[in-house]
């Protein structure tokens, strides 16, 4: 068995070599291309499979000193800078998901790009070159054995994702018919977002390393979660905290990025302009877990030396947790495009997984990665078959009946993504409705379902650890935020269920809805295979199997608590009961919802439910935040005023000849209007225009910039 | 040796401003080039400086430079055919008039 | 009578004034073509600077790739927008002399840095022939230096495809 692990080099080579070989020699054919990107990821999934059985075999010292392999990548005068691989419990557990979930997603991609027919996506081989690649980061990424592949992975997959999101904004004029603009306006942009975005944590991340590496002079995982590491790190300060406070922060503002996590979740709901299958490889395998994992990984580093005050790493990863928790869920509420619902569901999750490793759980915040990687997969390979169908019922309607040709052409209103328009689909598309059940099911938490285990694990650790100190802390909060969550969970995806599949169809498209071809339904299938049994892997009563699994590698440092909290029915009663009642709750309102009426939420929340549904204007808030619209704000603001303060103004100018008698209420007016009011408006704008000028585009400006602070930064260093 | 340490290392951090004066200052891409080409430079005599006077027996600053000489001439090469992109499509190769990202 | 001493420091001063008047011509000329002249200039001043230290390949590598190659394709390409500098015009942008400021403070923070440092200098023994052939040199590169020594030769590569692309009529 121990064979397999020679081969870990080959899991992220393999995806990586079919980049290559279909961006260098076979983009010219299409069939060619998927398949090689289809049996790149298989031969992965072969290896990792094969991982997974010899750690589980290799017993106790191979889950926690695995295998490893170390390359001297750069000699730099007296150190050496390794990279290499490593393979132990957390990384096969992690090996066991992602090739896996990628294989599905790969076959289901070869259908969503309709490989062979008429509309066959005319960049189809790139599409899947870009795929193979994010693969590859991501696999690289969980076999990383220190902090430089890992971050370099990272950043693999932070390119890609631009790549994949703005995948539809490359589309050419010259062969390509018929081409929405606004589409591809939108897809660049959103790609775009989700590379700056990310690239904020990215940089926090790197200055981690950076900290990291100068203060112990390794990024090797286990060198640096050695003691006397990580005592020697808690013993400097920096900035008034532990260094090893900081540099768990600034990882964790890494994986704030990846991870979509407040404040840095923006991007995540935008991702959605990317084809469907990119959605559910970022959603479920790939970006967002890659930063719960760093966090899981390097959890040593935020463990050590904490205490709430002074080293409050692990409290904030709990706090900014639970804050996305709850704004993920509230948000998910109000959207009507199915996939937004899916994203924003996404955003809630990963606040659990945050919060489950806020508590220093590993396990329970890695478990429900797994799990959730499965059934959210699964939810958004549903919701890409529901939404093909929806197009399909829109194409047959408008050939269907050539007469009202003219008229389905201008039904500018149709959006196949709109769950308002769908509705009674589940006779429509019997095979699609069963797995996306079995997805909603495993994501409310509904014994016996794999979100059940996972998500309880994550509210019974916070009880327990409630219970224990019976203070006012992160774990209440966790717990609160945790239970309110699954409740607002259940909801709106009672609310999905019976806009999309129950009722009748509020849209001719949808009463003419298709099932979608094998290809895509077997991957559904399989998936919802694993989001039934995929919780018991760790499930309390066969011993919660795992814990040992993934954790024991964290025992090195002392610090990880591996031991399983036990099954607490108070927990599970409640979110089950919690659960039911909002399933229940959200079918019962919209299971009768109408086309055109007012939504039965909206009728209940009134302007609570306006700013769930513009997401809490935190959209609006970054665009105001940045500079051009302050300008634009300045410039209203100037005319406003000109039109309204200066016009009566003139006005009353002239009143002066006919009524001499008002001069000292006119010199009010003057004195005011032109001092205050208009001065306030000048001042906006002056400000807008100053501050335009640091947005010269100049790139000299820019190095100017970097010089002066450069300069300032070695100031500092030298006379403080 | 017969010459100071500090003397090398002036005349490096001399060459050094000269170049990233260059960069800050010419209107012209192929200009903030050439000031790059002399900051790189400096860079490497700074590297075979250190080389000589500190470590001579380890050949690290001697690969660097090395090193740093094949990177310059990918930078050329790159940088060079984007300024004639540039020049081709915007007729023009000031950097000041080269703001497709301003505001 | 000219001790061995005295002659380093007399070719060491001429080289820094080949190469500190090669880059001052190369940031203030207004002839851009001059500029790339003066920065040939100065790049044979770095060979010498190589030849002084004892670093005899690298001196060749310079002069190959630096003064034979990279000054060459410069020039290439200045002659090919030329049309455009023709033109007479200001060979400086407006915020020239912030930078000069800011330039000529950066280099006396340098030259205050540098001289504060206590350099780590080899003892005299050591100091005396470092005697590097370029056959060591070889296996080093070829050894330890592998990985990076093929990174490069990719990263080369993908430069000319790259400048190839971006540079082709289309």
């Amino acid at each position: 068995m121990g064979f397999f692990f020679n081969l870990t080099p080959f899991v992220p080579l393999f995806p990586l070599l079919a980049f290559a070989v279909i961006i260098l020699f076979t983009h010219r054919n299409n069939r060619l291309s998927s398949n090689i990107a289809i049996g790149g990821i298989t031969l992965s999934t072969v290896i990792a499979w094969g991982i997974v059985a010899a750690t589980i075999a290799g017993g106790e010292r191979t889950r926690t000193e695995g295998w490893q392999l170390s390359i001297p990548w750069l000699p730099a005068g007296t150190s050496v800078l390794d990279i290499g691989l490593a393979v132990d419990g957390l990384s096969a557990a992690m090996l066991f998901m992602v090739p896996f979930v990628c294989l599905m997603i790969f076959i289901y991609s070869q259908g969503y790009m309709n490989l062979g027919k008429a509309n066959q996506d005319p960049r189809y081989a790139r599409f899947f070159a870009y795929m193979s690649l994010f693969a590859a980061g991501m696999l690289g990424l969980v076999v990383a054995r220190d902090l430089l592949f890992a971050f370099i992975s990272w950043e693999v997959m932070g390119l890609c994702s631009y790549l994949l999101i703005g995948f539809w904004s490359f589309r050419n004029r010259n062969t390509e018919d018929h081409i929405d603009e606004a589409q591809v306006d939108r897809a660049k942009k959103a790609g775009l977002k989700a590379f700056i975005t990310t690239g904020i944590g990215d940089v926090l991340l790197l200055a981690g390393i950076a900290l990291l590496y100068s203060y112990t002079g390794t990024l090797t995982f286990r060198e640096l979660f050695q003691p006397e590491t990580l005592a020697a790190l808690q013993q400097q300060t920096l900035l008034g905290m532990p260094a090893v406070t900081v540099i768990a922060l600034l990882i964790f503002g890494g994986a704030v990025g990846k991870s979509a996590q407040f404040p840095l979740h923006v991007w995540l709901p935008d991702a959605m302009e990317g084809p469907t299958p990119v959605s559910a490889l970022i959603h479920a395998a790939t970006m967002v877990a890659a930063g719960v994992y760093l966090v899981a990984r390097t959890m040593p580093l935020f463990i050590a030396g904490f205490d709430y005050t002074s080293a409050p790493a692990l409290y904030w990863v709990a706090i900014i947790g639970a804050i996305t928790v709850l704004l993920g869920a509230t948000i998910g509420l109000a959207q009507d495009d199915i996939k937004r619902v899916l994203a924003y569901s996404t955003i809630s999750q990963l606040g659990y997984r945050m919060m489950g490793l806020g508590l220093g759980g590993v396990v329970v915040g890695i478990v429900h990665l797994l799990t959730h990687a499965f059934f959210k997969a699964l939810l958004f390979l549903g919701a890409g078959s529901v939404i093909h169908g929806m197009e399909h019922g829109h194409h047959a309607m408008s050939h269907h009946a050539p007469g009202d040709l003219a008229e389905s052409r201008e039904d500018e209103s149709f959006n196949a993504n709109d769950m308002k328009q769908m509705g009674g689909l589940r006779h429509r598309m019997p095979r699609t409705v069963w797995p996306y059940l079995f997805g909603t099911l495993a994501l409310v938490g509904l014994a016996p379902f794999a979100g059940f285990w996972s998500k309880d694990e994550i509210l019974g650790e916070a009880f327990v650890g409630w219970q224990h100190t019976l203070a006012i802390d992160h774990h209440l909060l966790v717990w609160l935020a945790g239970t309110v969550g699954v409740f607002l969970t259940a909801l709106y995806m009672g609310r999905q269920l019976a806009l999309v599949f129950w009722g009748r169809p509020r849209h001719q498209a949808a009463a003419q809805a298709h099932e979608s071809p094998n290809s895509r339904t077997v991957p559904l299938m399989i998936l919802a295979g694993f989001a039934l049994v995929g919780g018991f892997a760790n499930a309390p009563f066969l011993g919660s199997p795992l814990h040992h699994f993934m954790a024991d590698i964290h025992q090195a440092s002392h610090l990880v608590n591996v031991a399983a909290t036990e099954f607490n029915f108070v927990v599970a009663g409640m979110s089950t009961i919690l659960a039911v009642t909002g399933l229940l709750a959200g079918w019962l309102l919209y299971r009768n919802y109408q086309a055109g009426q007012v939504e039965p939420f909206k009728r209940y929340l009134g302007p609570v439910f306006t700013v769930l549904e513009r997401k809490y204007y935190i959209d609006e808030f970054y665009q105001l935040a940045i500079v051009q619209p302050v300008v634009w704000l300045a410039d209203q603001v100037f005319n406003f005023d000109y039109r309204w303060v200066i016009d009566p103004f003139v006005n009353l100018v002239a009143a002066i000849g006919r009524w001499a008698a008002d001069i000292s209420g006119v010199f009010d007016s003057v004195a005011i209007d032109t001092f205050l009011v208009e001065g306030v408006a000048r001042a906006f704008n002056a400000a807008g225009r100053w501050l335009r000028y640091t947005q010269t585009g100049r790139v000299q400006n820019y190095l100017l910039v970097v010089v002066v602070t450069v300069l300032m930064l070695v100031g500092l260093y030298l006379y403080l | 040796m017969g010459i100071p340490l500090y003397w090398w290392l002036a005349v490096a951090a001399a060459l050094f401003c000269l170049g990233l004066y260059g960069a800050l200052s010419r209107k012209n891409a192929i200009g903030v080039l050439l000031g790059i080409e002399l900051m790189l430079n400096a860079v490497n005599i700074n590297l075979v400086v250190f080389w000589r006077y500190i470590t001579p027996q380890a050949l690290t600053g001697q690969i660097f430079a090395m090193f740093v000489i094949g990177i310059a001439a990918a930078e050329a090469a790159a940088g060079l055919a984007i300024i004639i992109a540039a020049y081709r499509q915007r007729d023009t190769v000031v950097v000041d008039e080269l703001d497709m990202m301003h505001w | 009578m000219l001790t061995n001493q005295m002659v380093q420091i007399l070719v060491f001063v001429i080289l820094t004034i080949m190469t500190l008047g090669g880059g001052l011509g190369v940031v203030s000329s207004r002839n851009l073509f001059h500029s790339a002249l003066f920065l040939v200039l100065s790049l044979v001043g770095v060979v010498g600077y190589y030849a002084l230290l004892d670093a005899g390949f690298l001196a060749v590598v310079q002069l190959l790739i630096y003064v034979g190659a990279i000054a060459v394709l410069i020039l290439f390409a200045i002659m090919l927008s030329r049309g455009l500098m023709a033109r007479r015009q200001h060979q400086r942008n407006e915020q020239w002399w912030i930078a000069a400021l800011v330039v000529l403070l950066v280099f006396v923070v340098l030259l205050v840095v540098l001289g504060q440092v206590d350099w780590p200098v080899a003892d005299e023994q050591a100091l005396l022939s470092p005697n590097v052939s370029v056959g060591q040199l070889g296996q080093v590169l070829l050894g330890p230096y592998m990985i990076p020594f093929e990174v490069i030769s990719v990263l080369l590569l993908a430069a000319l495809v790259g400048a190839i692309i971006l540079a082709r009529e289309t």
